[in-house]
This record gives structure tokens, C-alpha cells and sequence, in this order.
């Protein structure tokens, strides 16, 4: 009797575990939902700060985790300003000067547009499996969702962020909650997504707002207006021709 | 009276000789310390007040909160009217707008490509509508190459940064940073000359721009981050400054964030604490140079004591009150303080003033610090200084006597004569 005992617990701790994905399946599974051959969209960023909002809509294309081509269409001070990333390297366009300038070094942690994003951040290339290791620190339900709640901890030294915990919703494979952290335990970023909606196969979050915990201000929105994931996007538009063009 | 005690002292050269020399000599060196510190206090103030914090400066109390940040982002957006009212109602100020920013300096090749960058600070102030600002950074005194800039989209760039960056006179550079909203903001610029400033965080990679470029690069159309007053006497009083300032912010401070506010010089880069430490350091100045003085006196007073055991002896004698033979000592003390700390003065003076005229080099021990002081340091001689010196010159010369001086008090009257006769 005793022996069944053990072996029906035994056999409900397998099937738990069956039913629970491990750490490195969540991400796998981000990844998966999040990420694309070639992503094409149109956004609005909507900044504010200390002193002001102000929104800055953009035209971006995407080309797996390394390529990256946005083109500013407002306000008028903005328009034509156009960001080129190709691997490791980012080039600015300025329409005024005609001048293209490579942001490299300290330039790299600047605010983009003054928002709570950095250059860096948008360089970051590889997907989260690739950068972290996972671990599963339980579930909670965020914003009324059933949600994995994990430690990413960063697999090299290069990586921006050291380590970040996320909120990823059960269901739709989409982080809902992000915290990041520096090398010190100190909360650099936070990261909010909604408006998750369904995109083809993919579940897809319309609405993030992100937070520089370093600074003042109430954070910017980044809403993304339309998307489209896998179109055909000319190799051109990732080449730094198409900068003065 | 007085003449009895000074030909008494006069007529007996081992009264005074000691006493004279000491209390001169400590007078002497006083007045030397206490003019080379102020001088060097002065110069301090002057070069902050030039480079960093204006006899008073007045920012948006937004812009106060990270002050050190300087967040030209939180600066004052189209302020001239104000500024108009400010510059009637404090005629006694020389007033001036200024912006600090960071941004890149990006060198193109041939085919517009980066062909090196530099991260800069930017110190952006009137150069081409007057000379105030020039005057104020030493600018012409500065220069390494090239002229002062005269039209716009000319700067200057520090030297060191301008052999780094491997630069010619006339070079056309892209200057990229933020706008105060955020956006990118981009700028073709002249290198015109070069600067050294003397100040290591400028040297590292400060470029002077005027302030219009400034404003039209950063968006900030009549706007700056700071507004800087000079005063024109060039004499910082901080108890004066702080009644003004606190005028200025009762008036014009409100709960606004972008309300402006006033602050004094020793509101500014620790200052204050600066200026709290150095009237600390003259007061304990004064207190030790009077006890080791007192101390040092003390001991030659007993020893006249002992040398003048006889005299008390037959002054007590002959009727005399040991409270009168003490105030006739002490009154002697006054009269050889008061000599020696004139004859004090006269030498402290003359030590001094050849280096407040000509200055102490001391370039070589700034290469290296960040501190912001002029290469050449001055003595500055003023009545504070030698009232200063005076006063303890005397203090000493009476503590020592008032201490030496209660032997007579332990003087018995019946052994006087058992004490003659030995």
C-alpha cells in the first residue's frame, strides 16, 4: 500500500513537471513568439519627460536580431532623421547637415530622442536564450494574467544588463513585466507591455512603456501602430546608402 | 606714568629685548600666513567665480535639483524679459548667460564617414555680442592657436583634444548631442583656435561655442541653463550676497519648478564650507599663535621674576600693594606688546608686499589638480590682517605677564627682609 502510495505521487510529480515548461523552454518559446525574419512597422514614441511629451513616429524595418533600419517621420525637427544598425555598428543621418555619424563608445548609453532608451539597448542583437540562463522563480498573476516569473542571468560580460527578472504570460509566451538590473543589484529599467494582440501565430504586445529608474520623468511609451512579421524587405534598406537617400 | 614704565623697560635691555623679538617675529609671520591665505582665498573665489559660479547665479530650481549634472534641459527657455528686469533692478552685477552640454565632435573623411570622434564638453557663452565672457575665461590670455571666434558656427576646441583628435585650424567638425527636448541635435562647426585652459576638466575636452550656436543647436531659442552675476567691484562680501539672494528668491521664487532662484558663491561647489573653514582656520590661528606666544612669554616673565626678585622685594618693602606692582607689569606687558607688534606689523609688511606686487608661482603644483586656483598666487594686505595680527601680538604679551606676574601675590611680607639679607 505504502509502495503505491509513493509510486501515484511519484507518477503526479512527473506529470506536474511535464506540464511545467523548464526556464530555458519559457525563453525559447519568447523567442519563438517574438522574434522574426523580417519585421516591418510603423510606431509612435511617446516621450515624457521632466518637462514635456512629446511623440515621435517612426517607419522601421528589421532583419533578425542584427539588422535594423528606423526613419523618423515627426515632429518636422525629426523628420528625415534616420538610424542605420548593422551588426555591431550604428550610424545616425541628419537631413540638415546631409552628414551620417557612427555612434560608438560612451555615445552609446545616450538617451535615443530623449527617451528611457538608450542606443545600447537597441543594440542588444542576440535572442534572450542566447544571452541568459533562466531561472524559475514561481508563478503570480500580473495585470489579471497568469504569468512565470524568471531570473535571467546574462551568459557573457558584454551583455548590457546583467540580469533582469520577467513576468511572462502562460498563454501567449509574451513578457508582461520586466525589471533590469546593473552588475550592483541596482534596478537600471522597467519595462511594461499591453495591448498584447494577436498577429497571425503570434501573440504581440501593441503598447510598452519604458522607464529609466535613473531618471525623473514619467517614462515613454513606445505603441507600435502596425506591424507586419516575415514581408520581403529589400536588402537596400539596410545598407548605408540608403542613408542619404 | 607711562613714561616711568618705558624708560623702566627702556633703560633695561633684558625687559624687552626677548619679549620684543618674540611677540615681533610671531606678528610678523602672522601677517605673512594670514595675507598669503587670503590672497589665496581671493583668488579661489575669483577664479570660481569666473569659471563656475558668478559672484551669484540664478537657475530654475528644476535645473538646482542636479545642479551637478548641469541639466541644460531644465534651464531657462526664452527668459530675456526677465534678464532685462533683473540687470535694472542689480546694476551693481555684470550679467551673463551660459550653457553646458555634453556632445560628440566627429571628424568625416573624405566621404563623409566618422573618421574620429571625441566626447566634448561644451561651454557655451557670449563671445561675439562682448567681452565680459572672454575677460572672464582669460580667453586671448589662453589661446594656444588660431583667433577668438567672429562669426558663427566658429569654436574653440581645447588643445589637448585638438592634438588628439589629429585637427587643423579650419577643420569643419559635426557636433552631435540632444536638444533640450530630447532630440537629436546636430551642428556643423568651424575649429577656429585652440585653448588652454588650465582647468582639467576643460582640458580633457571642453570646446567654447558662442552662445546663439549654442542655442540654436540645443533648441533653446533665448533660453540658457545658468545666468551668472559678476559683481563689477569685484569684492565678494558673502553676508551682503546671502541678503541679496534671499531678496532675489522672496520675490521671484515660486512653486514653480521653472521659477528661477539665486544663489550666492558660497551656495556653489562647497564654497561655503570652503569660506567657513578658512575664517575657522584664522581664528585658530590667532588662539594658538596667543598661547604659544603667552606660553613662551609666561616663561620670560618668570624669568624677569626671578632676575627681579630683589626689586619686588623692596617695592613690597617700602609699602608698595602687590596689586600695583602687578598692574605696572601688566602695563609694562602693554607697552612691549604694543612695540613689538607694531615693529611686527612693519616687518610682516615687509615680507609681503613684494609678493602681493609680483606673486608666487605655483603653476607647477597645478598640473595636476582639479581644482580651479590662478597659476600665480598674490599676498593681499588689508587692515583686517594686520588688526588681526595686532591684537594677538598684545593678548600673548599680557597672558604671559598675567600668568609670570601672580609670583608676586605669593610673596610673604614678613620674610621680605630674611629674604634681602641672603
Amino acid at each position: 500500500m505504502k509502495k503505491l502510495l509513493i509510486l501515484i505521487l511519484a507518477a503526479f510529480a512527473l506529470a506536474v513537471q511535464a506540464q511545467n515548461p523548464t526556464p530555458q523552454q519559457i525563453l525559447r518559446a519568447i523567442d519563438q513568439n517574438l522574434t522574426s525574419t523580417t519585421v516591418k512597422s510603423t510606431s509612435r514614441m511617446v516621450i515624457n519627460s521632466r518637462r514635456s511629451t512629446r511623440t515621435v513616429a517612426s517607419i522601421n524595418y528589421s532583419r533578425g536580431n542584427t539588422d535594423f533600419y528606423t526613419e523618423y517621420t515627426s515632429p518636422p525637427r525629426d523628420k528625415g532623421t534616420k538610424m542605420l544598425k548593422q551588426g555591431n555598428s550604428l550610424w545616425i543621418y541628419d537631413p540638415n547637415t546631409q552628414r551620417t555619424v557612427q555612434i560608438s563608445g560612451n555615445m552609446l548609453r545616450q538617451s535615443v530622442m530623449g527617451s528611457d532608451l538608450s542606443y545600447e539597448d537597441f543594440m542588444e542583437e542576440s535572442s534572450l536564450l542566447e544571452q541568459y540562463t533562466a531561472a524559475l522563480e514561481g508563478d503570480l498573476t500580473y495585470e489579471g494574467r497568469d504569468c512565470w516569473k524568471l531570473l535571467l542571468t546574462a551568459k557573457s560580460n558584454r551583455i548590457s544588463y546583467p540580469s533582469k527578472r520577467i513576468y511572462v504570460d502562460k498563454a501567449r509566451n509574451v513578457p508582461l513585466y520586466e525589471e533590469w538590473f546593473a552588475r550592483s543589484g541596482r534596478l537600471l529599467k522597467t519595462i511594461k507591455a499591453s495591448n498584447v494582440t494577436r498577429i497571425g501565430s503570434r501573440w504581440y504586445p501593441r503598447r510598452v512603456v519604458f522607464k529609466d529608474e535613473l531618471k525623473q520623468g514619467r517614462g515613454t511609451e513606445y505603441i507600435v501602430d502596425s506591424i507586419e512579421f516575415d514581408v520581403p524587405i529589400p536588402a537596400s534598406i539596410f545598407s548605408r546608402t540608403q542613408l542619404g537617400n | 606714568m607711562f613714561d616711568f614704565i618705558l624708560k623702566g623697560i627702556f633703560r633695561d635691555r633684558s625687559r624687552f629685548l626677548f619679549p620684543i623679538i618674540i611677540i615681533s617675529a610671531g606678528v610678523s609671520l602672522m601677517v605673512f600666513f594670514l595675507s598669503f591665505m587670503d590672497g589665496y582665498i581671493e583668488s579661489m573665489i575669483r577664479q570660481n567665480a569666473r569659471f563656475e559660479t558668478g559672484h551669484v547665479k540664478i537657475v530654475t530650481k528644476a535645473y538646482n535639483e542636479l545642479i551637478s549634472q548641469k541639466p541644460y534641459d531644465l534651464g531657462f527657455l526664452d527668459n530675456q524679459e526677465e534678464l532685462d528686469v533683473w540687470k535694472t533692478e542689480y546694476p551693481q552685477f555684470d550679467w551673463a548667460e551660459r550653457i553646458t552640454f555634453g556632445a560628440i565632435l566627429d571628424k568625416a573623411d573624405s566621404l563623409g564617414n566618422s573618421l574620429s570622434q571625441g566626447q566634448v564638453m561644451g561651454f557655451a557663452l557670449d563671445l561675439i555680442g562682448g567681452d565680459l565672457e572672454i575677460r572672464n575665461l582669460r580667453l586671448k590670455e589662453t589661446m594656444a592657436k588660431g583667433r577668438l571666434p567672429l562669426a558663427p558656427g566658429e569654436i574653440l576646441l581645447s588643445d589637448r583634444t585638438f592634438e588628439a583628435m589629429q585637427l587643423q585650424l579650419g577643420d569643419s567638425l559635426m557636433l552631435l548631442g540632444s536638444t533640450a527636448d530630447g532630440s537629436m541635435a546636430f551642428a556643423q562647426v568651424v575649429i577656429i583656435g585652440t585653448v588652454v585652459f588650465g582647468y582639467e576638466a576643460l582640458d580633457r575636452g571642453g570646446i567654447i561655442m558662442d552662445l546663439e550656436d549654442a542655442r540654436s543647436f540645443l533648441d533653446m531659442p533665448g533660453g540658457s541653463a545658468e545666468v551668472l552675476g559678476f559683481l563689477r567691484s569685484d569684492s565678494y562680501n558673502d553676508k551682503e550676497i546671502k541678503k541679496l539672494t534671499t531678496a532675489f528668491n522672496d520675490k521671484y521664487s515660486t512653486e514653480d519648478e521653472y521659477s528661477p532662484l539665486m544663489l550666492s558663491l558660497s551656495d556653489q561647489n562647497g564654497l561655503g564650507y570652503i569660506l567657513w573653514i578658512t575664517d575657522f582656520t584664522f581664528l585658530m590661528m590667532s588662539l594658538v599663535f596667543i598661547l604659544i606666544l603667552g606660553i613662551v612669554l609666561w616663561n620670560s616673565g618668570l624669568m624677569s621674576g626671578i632676575r627681579r626678585y630683589g626689586e619686588f622685594g623692596i617695592r613690597l618693602a617700602i609699602g608698595e600693594e602687590k596689586k600695583h606692582i602687578y598692574r605696572s607689569l601688566i602695563l609694562e606687558s602693554l607697552c612691549i606688546g604694543t612695540i613689538g607688534s607694531l615693529i611686527g606689523l612693519l616687518l610682516g609688511f615687509i615680507f609681503s608686499y613684494p609678493l602681493s606686487i609680483w606673486g608666487l608661482d605655483m603653476s607647477q603644483y597645478g598640473k595636476t589638480s582639479t581644482m580651479v586656483f590662478e597659476n600665480v598666487i598674490r599676498t593681499k594686505l588689508s587692515i583686517g590682517i594686520f588688526i588681526t595680527s595686532f591684537i594677538p601680538g598684545i593678548c600673548a604679551s599680557l597672558l604671559g605677564t598675567a600668568l609670570a606676574g601672580t609670583a608676586i601675590y605669593k610673596r610673604q611680607t614678613s620674610q621680605l627682609f630674611k629674604e634681602l639679607e641672603q
